[in-house]
């Protein structure tokens, strides 16, 4: 690295913020420095002031924020001194930004095309004549196919993988010396997200650009970046190379970050620390020994069917019994494939057992029709009827079942009918054709807008994606887990109801005195538990897992995956969990399908699917999650 | 990158970031302590321990005597303290409200403060000029200017009052339950709004009071329903937005039929903007029921009215007694525009954009 004079150097940087509740230090004495042609990531949690570093380099932090101590000097000019004007001269033509959402980056009603020629006028990059050829050819440059035809898109013409290309182009088209990237594929699929990054260092590369990644995930960080910093609460902890920082972390919080993403070989009890496994009463010690708790419940012949290193019971293994600081990890890990594998078997077994699945999917089709552009004006203004209006199949014939008990993932890419899948499981929409059984009834028949107040509707409950938006603002979280109790529950009087939100509450973690606040006083990992409280309160036979995790930070999301796991175990609860995170998958489920543009391309147990993939597609996506290879 | 795009990233990110960022930083040490006193000693689960854990930790380093101040979290204590932050910054807003607070103390007991009576004519000093006995002068008849204003406050803040809160009814329901349910609801209380948008709104109000009767209720009702698209149109859109809201897909999942979605959870989401809404046609309300009565409809002589009062004041501009027209138009003036005023003062404090 050319650590003599570096492009970029933050020194001392501490940026406050002034709120109503006072001065908020959002960084503090941060130091990095960014070498020529150097990549470096900064990986850290929400709210760890990574962005905050990063606009205070362009200068772009709003009104409330200002740099109070330390320097930015980017080759050698003063960033904090400099003037505005020297500022939007620096901006976009020697350093420039990729936003998280392009979508919103970009301006909806000018042609994509003409905002990269804006770009390059405001920097006067290309005479007036030359400005389309070279908008031409930035598009070319990212690999946006038909550049000439595409000059004349509009953003929502484009995919969203699209729309990044784009705003790549309009960075990189000043030809910057530094480019920082902002979360730039997060909310992308992860094949789409591997071509952009993959475009991203190639271009910078080529170029001989410095490159700043700004992302939560570690393992994009350390796949793609030369140096990674890691903050934590404004503040730096750790400074290493990639592969360093990623086979040997130094800073406790590092190592915290790299335990709690999910990754290959991993199991769900690896992701948390064995302190915090051990802070929970009846469930850290003893979720190892529900395992064989739940077999056993699950029908007989479980000493036959499970492997012999389980069989005795309560517990599989002494190790892992003991589940506190004393155990090494590598021993919990070693114990835990066996316990997944024997997950798998007691699905199998009731298969076998020929008790009838929970829930059985035959053929589902879900029918959109195709709306186009200007259709109502053609209709009156063409003579001859409208031709026929093409349909669109969000879902195309899908067939599996959901068995007692077992959970199931449902994998595939944003646009492939998972989502709908599970709405039309859930009975929220009509299905067009196909067979929905649910305990043996063809729930599939029940119009969606008269299942809402049948008993059948308890049996099958969600949780949702967004925990924010889930949560109806005005709703305490206790009225909120109440909502269903005192709809379709039993628990009759305040008391009553009360007393069931608390054990509930109780049940999925949530501290007693949360309950009465509203959600925006909660934070993400806390609106999840509510979310989930609510989804068990009238104790279903089966609940949808919409990416109930997307939102959260990886740690918050280790600690509720967990929490799933548990209350599956307790409950005996059959899960369908809708996600396109395959290692996410890999932890929770039992049994995965793979979709692709409203078809199943495989479906069979994790382990078959995730460690030896038939279909290209699955291959295809498997290889997409950044993973470093030297680890 | 274009200039503007980063802007509009930059202020939103950072404030979202403020919000999430680990409150503790935030925290001083007495809120500590009451947080501490809330949550109590730690507990089982994941990031709460953390983060109980992480505040122990914090109030010890800080060495802070664990202070209870329970009163911190209560709704009502932190509306106040919610509206004060808004009223500090916002001076003028705080002008409003105390106007507003004047216009309702002078439409409660206004009338029994008075110098004089309203209605008892004086013919010996009649057209008087402002003085220290008569501070508004007194009209054609001898009666005191100023205590006519002050009564006529309680009968025009009445007909605003009520038929903002029936427009806010007819209005506002039809609106939500048209932007939620959609298809044939919405299409006919489009309709609807859309005919009465098709008139001049004040002739549309006059045929109406000329139609059904010269009353103060047929003013108030065609003054409701003058207003009704501006409140339908509103609650539409709003409602309209949450329809596939994740919330409403629950409550749908927690077992709740339509129409109970719609009254208990979209209903009260858009009530802070129904409220902004209502306080900004207040201020109309009462101009057209002034415009009203001004042109002989509605309110009748001798009632001490605003509108009345300018029309009746109208006759003596020309000939100097210009007290008899100004104060009924001055406190007209001075109501709207407390109300509106108050509308965009409310509008900040229930924008939650600047809940930071």
């Amino acid at each position: 690295m050319t650590q003599a004079v570096p492009l970029l150097d933050i020194a001392d940087l501490t940026v406050e913020f002034s709120t109503r509740r006072g001065v908020v230090r959002a960084v503090e004495h941060v130091d990095v420095r960014v070498g020529k042609g150097e990549t470096v990531g900064i990986v850290g949690e929400s709210g760890s002031g990574k962005s905050v570093t990063s606009y205070a380099v362009m200068r772009i932090l709003d009104r409330a924020g200002r740099i109070v101590e330390g320097a930015v000097r980017f080759t050698g000019v003063d960033v904090r001194a400099a003037s505005e004007e020297e500022m939007r001269d620096l901006r976009g033509r020697e350093m420039s930004m990729i936003f998280q959402n392009p979508r919103a980056a970009l301006n909806p009603i000018r042609k994509v095309g003409r905002q990269i020629e804006d770009v390059l006028k405001q920097h006067s990059q290309a005479g007036s004549f030359a400005l389309t050829d070279k908008a031409i050819e930035m598009l070319d440059q990212v690999r946006i196919a038909r550049p000439r035809e595409r000059y004349h898109a509009y953003p929502f013409e484009l995919s969203g993988g699209m729309c990044q290309r784009v705003v790549i182009a309009l960075a990189l088209a000043c030809r910057p010396q530094l480019l920082i990237a902002d979360e730039p594929t997060t909310g992308l699929d992860v094949t789409t997200q591997k071509t952009v990054m993959d475009l991203i260092v190639e271009l910078t590369r080529e170029r001989g650009m410095s490159t700043i990644l700004i992302t939560h995930d570690l393992g994009l960080a350390a796949t793609y970046c030369d140096r990674v910093v890691v903050m934590e609460k404004g503040r730096v902890v750790e400074t290493a190379p990639a592969r360093e920082i990623f086979t040997a972390p130094s800073h406790p919080y590092t190592r915290k970050l790299m335990r709690a993403t999910p990754r290959p070989g991993a199991s769900l009890r690896d992701l948390v620390p064995e302190g915090d496994v051990g802070l929970r009463p009846g469930q850290g010690a003893s979720s190892v020994c529900s395992l064989p708790r739940v077999r056993g419940r699950g029908g007989e012949g479980v000493a036959e069917n499970a492997p012999s290193s389980l069989a005795p019971p309560p517990c599989p293994s002494p190790a892992s019994g003991g589940g506190d600081d004393v155990a090494p990890p590598f021993v919990v890990r070693g114990a835990m494939p066996a316990s997944s594998s024997a997950r798998t078997d007691s699905a199998a077994r009731s298969h076998a057992n020929g008790g009838a699945p929970l829930l059985l999917v035959e053929k589902l089709v879900k029918e959109y029709p195709r709306k186009r552009l200007g259709e109502g004006l053609a209709k009156i203004l063409a003579p001859k009827p409208a031709p026929e209006p093409e349909s669109f199949r969000a879902v195309d014939g899908i067939s599996f079942t959901v068995a007692r008990g077992e959970s199931v993932g449902l994998v595939g890419e944003s646009g492939c009918g998972k989502s709908t899948t599970s709405t039309m499981i859930m009975r929220l929409i009509d299905k067009s054709d196909g067979v929905i059984m649910f305990d043996g009834e063809d729930i599939g028949a029940i119009p969606a807008k008269n299942f809402a107040k049948l008993p059948l509707r308890r049996r099958i409950q969600m949780v949702f994606q967004d925990p924010t938006d889930s949560l109806n603002p005005r709703f305490t979280a206790a009225r909120a887990i109440a909502d269903p109790i005192l709809r379709l529950g039993a628990a009759k009087g305040r008391g009553e109801v009360r007393a069931r939100c608390e054990a509930l509450a109780a049940q999925v973690g949530l501290p007693l005195p949360l309950l009465d606040r509203f959600p925006h006083q909660l934070s993400g990992g806390q609106k999840a538990r509510v979310g989930i409280a609510r989804a068990i309160a009238l104790s279903p036979d089966l609940v949808v897992l919409d990416e109930p995790t997307a939102a959260l930070d990886v740690s918050v999301q280790a600690l509720v995956l967990n929490l799933l796991q548990d209350l599956k175990e307790s409950l005996g609860m059959s899960y369908l969990f809708v996600s396109h995170d395959l290692n996410v998958v890999r932890l929770l489920c039992d049994r995965v399908i793979v979709m692709r543009a409203g078809r199943i391309v495989e479906q069979g147990s994790t382990a078959d699917v995730l460690n030896s993939p038939q279909a290209q597609y699955t291959r295809d996506l498997l290889a997409a999650v950044p993973h470093p290879t030297f680890a | 990158m274009s200039n503007a795009s980063p802007g509009q990233q930059s202020r939103s990110a950072p404030s979202s970031q403020a919000r999430s960022a680990p409150f503790l930083t935030r925290l001083r040490p007495a809120r500590v302590a009451s947080y501490l006193a809330q949550v109590g000693p730690p507990r089982g689960g994941g990031e709460p321990t953390e983060s109980v854990a992480a505040l122990h930790a914090h109030l010890a380093e800080t060495q802070a005597p664990p202070t209870l101040t329970l009163a911190h979290n209560t709704g009502l204590a932190a509306a106040l303290r919610h509206a004060r932050y808004i009223l500090s910054e916002n001076v003028v807003t705080g002008f409003a409200f105390a106007l507003f607070i004047l216009i309702v103390l002078a439409a409660l007991i206004g009338p029994y403060l008075l110098p004089y009576d309203p209605l008892a004519s004086d013919t010996a000093s009649a057209l008087k000029a402002p003085s220290a006995a008569h501070w508004f002068g007194t009209d054609q008849l001898g009666r005191d200017v100023f205590s006519r204003v002050v009564v006529a406050t309680r009968l025009d803040f009445l007909i605003a009052v009520t038929s903002v809160a029936l427009v806010f009814l007819m209005g506002g329901l039809a609106g939500v339950a048209a932007g939620f349910l959609g298809g044939w609801t919405d299409r006919v209380v489009g309709r609807i709004a859309d005919t009465i948008m098709a008139f001049p709104l004040f002739v549309l109000a006059m045929g109406i009071v000329a139609a059904l009767g010269n009353t103060v209720e047929n003013v108030v009702l065609a003054t409701a329903i003058v207003n009704f698209p501006l409140y339908a149109r509103v609650a539409r859109a709003e409602a309209n937005v949450r329809r596939e809201a994740g919330f409403v897909l629950a409550a749908r999942l927690s077992g709740n039929g339509e129409m109970r979605i719609l009254l208990a959870q979209v209903l009260p989401n858009i009530m802070p903007i129904m409220v902004v809404q209502m306080s900004l046609t207040m201020g109309y309300a009462i101009l057209n029921a002034a415009g009203l009565s001004f042109i002989g409809l509605g309110v009748r002589p001798p009632t001490a009215e605003w509108g009345i009062m300018v029309a009746e004041g109208a006759v003596f501009m020309v000939s100097g007694e210009w007290w008899i027209a100004l104060f009924p138009g001055a406190a007209l003036m001075v109501a709207v525009f407390c109300f509106n005023l108050l509308g965009d003062g409310l509008r900040d404090i229930v924008d939650p954009q600047r809940r930071t």
